[in-house]
């Protein structure tokens, strides 16, 4: 901590502006007025939720209900498949109508519990034991939240529990709190921070209990500053925790990049954080870890932002997961009349639904709508050389030269210009002047190799 | 009022928002930025000026209207070429071969490479280096600054295809290089700077050309890398050099305020598609482009190795490319942890 601050604090003489910070990235609009300043309010529940058994990074749940089935909620509809998967629960009382393939936000099919719900049902959980966390051991704590099935809710979605458990022989300092959201619309984290500054404290006290971490630090971009404020106020004394502000930039919030902003470490490529010693959780999973402790309730909502200008009512709601993204956006007062995009995520990141019936997931961050103006005007022309996605790569990679291999399929040259460090953040596509869709080809690109990777015993 | 959500959904790849530069955005920043220059050039040598700069766009465009894929010419790159290269010829010159040259420049120097972007060469200078090989004499040929009236022609414009010019009306003088390599005598600062000397029809406002590149600098559509790097690279040999013999070889800041060095340095040796796209890249390449243009100056038959000097550098880009890739995320040297 003492580290951090005195880094800060030189870079506060030197510059007049705190450069705590990574190189290179890009300023996107942030878009963020359109629901900074609206507190989190919940959704009514809708008539059906659709609950994918594929929700985290990793293997995909265990089925244990069937077609017909009432389920309580917060009931397990799907265990956890192995110690790198995370069970789903019922997100609301009701009756399994189906389990079949269904829409994911993805664009693929994924097998997915249906539930109509109850409408008499008063959607009260069973009444829970709430675990003393005190008393538990780090393995027992690591046991209740992956049996409360909690993920990384930044979006990536990895099982929570597993970043809990760091590879043995590495040593843990540091556990980072991503409080960046640097994501433009998205204020889900945001909220979080001003709302429920507390919770977010109480979770870091479990986290780095579970851990054994002396110190903690919350990185959070300056853009948000009611949310540093209310950190600081709710700060405890006992504690090594420091909120750190942080240069407005995008992707300040890429794990790598908030680790080399916040403590100056690079992590090594193709190595986890806790290489260097650090576990970086984002702050709507140690939320979500926090009410685990405080309710028993397992992961059965989440905080999303709703925004964009082709919706009518932009708001950050909770909402149980499994929503159909049609049933969210009704809540939201529909679609504007030139509405033309709807995104799962922000839109530097986010993917494109093709279809609304698509459920709202565990990872889900937010859902923003384009209107046709935003969407229109993409015609790509021949790369001039101007270099400018050599400025806005934070990994150092040379996308003009990946985009040239990418069209010639030479996959494997791609892995040894470090294909694998790139973590898709678009910065290169945004900044492209001829519009050359790079991290798409580059999406592909890593694709292409897994699926060769995978066949590669099979054809020989 | 809600639309309905049944409607088809545009369905396109991440990321979803994207920033205000384009090609052509960035093409015709470029061309406002050297609308200044082209009115100073008229301002120096009259209705010549804009004659020649006419001519030389209208065969850039001409080409590329006759041979590019459809929808080139409204990126602007074409009218950039064609203005950089009337900027570099003297205002007598007849207007044909500006137009030949401007043909040449984007025939030869964009579009047999594949079109924009594809070029290794500078196309504007392979124009001037093509009229410097075809038509010595009218490209050598500089007019007077002081003439009886503004609008007069200096030179005769005019000529015909392939006819005798008739250089007995037109009053020449030598450039302030040409006079300090073959007569040893040297030019004022001042008039360096300001641009009342002789030579091409934009290299002689030094200062305005260093303005207008400082706002395309500003603007991130040129990297100033290049030209610092050529300009201190130059202005180190040539201060050496003048501290072993002052009297044979000039100083920094004449060297570097004479010819074409500035035009070049902001203009041509920063058109992104013949420069290096990394940043150790531009510095290697501008400090080449600042060697050659010293060794042409200083011990070459020509008075002036600008175009050479560029033309040469663009050559090696590839290989500056390659040799300089961005350095990787992450520690430079990967402790692996002892077993």
């Amino acid at each position: 901590m003492a580290e951090a601050r005195a880094a800060l604090l030189l870079r506060r003489l030197a510059g007049g502006v705190a450069r705590a910070g990574f190189r290179h990235g890009v300023h996107p609009p942030e878009c963020k007025e359109l629901t900074a300043a609206l507190p989190i309010r919940r959704m009514p529940f809708p008539d059906e939720v659709v609950l994918p058994l594929r929700q985290h990074a990793g293997k995909p749940a265990r089925l244990v209900v069937r077609k017909g089935d009432h389920v309580e909620r917060g009931d397990v509809v799907a265990v956890a498949d192995g110690f790198v998967s995370s069970p789903v629960h019922a997100s609301a009382t009701g009756r399994v109508i189906d389990v079949d393939w269904w829409p994911h936000p993805d664009g693929s099919m994924c097998q997915s519990v249906r539930i109509a719900l109850d409408r008499w049902s008063g959607q009260l959980p069973r009444p829970r034991v709430v675990p003393d966390w005190h008393g538990l051991t780090p393995a027992q704590v690591v046991q209740a939240v992956q049996d409360a099935g909690v993920v990384g809710l930044g979006g990536a979605a990895f099982p929570t529990h597993v970043k809990l458990q760091p590879p043995p022989g590495t040593t843990i300092d540091t556990l980072v709190v991503n409080g960046a959201e640097c994501e433009p619309y998205l204020t889900t984290d945001h909220r979080i921070m001003v709302e429920y500054a507390e919770r977010v404290h109480f979770g870091i006290r479990i986290m780095m209990h579970a851990l054994g971490v002396p110190r903690c630090i919350v990185g959070v971009e300056r853009n948000k500053p009611d949310a540093i404020a209310a950190l600081e106020r709710t700060r405890p004394a006992d504690l090594d925790v420091t909120i750190l502000p942080l240069t407005v930039k995008y992707p300040q919030g890429a794990e790598k990049l908030l680790i080399k902003s916040v403590l100056d470490r690079e992590v090594p490529s193709g190595k986890l954080p806790a290489s260097v010693g650090v576990i970086v959780q984002n702050v709507g999973s140690i939320a979500a870890l926090a009410e685990i402790f405080e309710t028993g309730l397992p992961l059965i909502e989440r905080i999303v932002t709703v925004s964009g200008h082709g919706v009518q009512r932009p708001a950050n709601l909770i909402v149980p997961v499994g929503t159909k993204a049609r049933d969210l956006l009704a809540a939201c007062g529909g679609l504007t009349d030139d509405a033309a995009e709807v995104l799962f995520g922000g839109p530097m990141m986010g993917n494109a639904v093709s279809n609304l019936d698509a459920p709202l997931l565990k990872g889900t961050t937010g859902v923003v709508v384009l209107t046709e103006s935003e969407v229109r005007g993409r015609e790509e022309t021949a790369c001039i050389r101007c270099g400018h996605c050599l400025d806005a790569c934070p990994m150092f990679l040379n996308p003009s030269l990946l985009g040239d291999l990418a069209r010639l399929g030479r996959y494997d040259d791609m892995q040894k210009e470090r294909l694998g460090d790139c973590m898709l953040c678009g910065s290169c596509s945004y900044v492209c002047p001829s519009n050359i869709p790079l991290a798409q080809l580059f999406s592909a690109s890593k694709s292409a190799l897994r699926r060769n990777a995978a066949t590669a015993g099979v054809k020989s | 009022m809600s639309r309905d959500a049944t409607e088809p959904l545009v369905i396109a790849a991440a990321p979803h928002l994207k920033g205000r530069d384009s090609t052509a955005r960035i093409m015709w920043t470029v061309v406002g930025s050297l609308a200044p220059i082209v009115v100073a050039a008229t301002y120096f040598f009259g209705p010549s000026a804009l004659l020649v700069i006419g001519a030389s766009c209208l065969g850039a465009l001409g080409i590329e209207r006759l041979l590019g894929k459809g929808g080139t010419l409204a990126d602007g790159s074409a009218v950039i070429t064609g203005i950089l290269l009337g900027l570099t010829l003297p205002a007598g010159m007849p207007l044909w071969m500006a137009a030949l040259g401007g043909a040449f420049a984007i025939g030869f120097g964009k579009l047999l490479f594949g079109g924009l972007g594809h070029n290794i060469f500078n196309p504007a200078l392979l124009g001037r280096a093509f009229l410097q090989a075809a038509f010595p004499v009218a490209i050598t040929t500089w007019p007077a600054i002081t003439v009886p009236h503004w609008w007069s022609l200096r030179g005769d414009n005019f000529a015909l295809p392939f006819m005798r010019a008739s250089a007995a009306d037109a009053v020449t003088a030598a450039t302030p290089l040409g006079l300090m390599k073959f007569e040893h005598k040297g030019t004022a600062l001042v008039n360096l700077m300001l641009g009342t000397t002789g030579g091409s029809l934009g290299e002689t406002a030094g200062l305005l050309i260093l303005l207008c590149g400082a706002y395309l600098a500003w603007r991130r559509y040129l990297n100033w890398r290049i030209p610092v790097s050529i300009l201190v690279t130059v202005a180190l040999l040539s201060d050496a050099l003048h501290a072993i013999d002052p009297a044979r070889y000039p100083a920094a800041l004449f060297m570097i305020f004479s010819g074409g060095l500035l035009l070049g340095a902001v203009f041509m040796a920063t058109d992104m598609v013949t420069a290096p796209v990394t940043n150790a890249g531009r510095w290697i390449f501008g400090a080449g482009i600042g060697l050659l243009v010293v060794v042409i100056r200083v011990w070459g038959g020509l008075p002036e190795g600008v175009m050479y000097a560029i033309l040469l550098m663009n050559a090696v880009v590839p290989f500056i490319n390659r040799a300089t890739q961005p350095r990787p995320f992450g520690p430079r040297v990967v402790q692996e942890p002892a077993t």
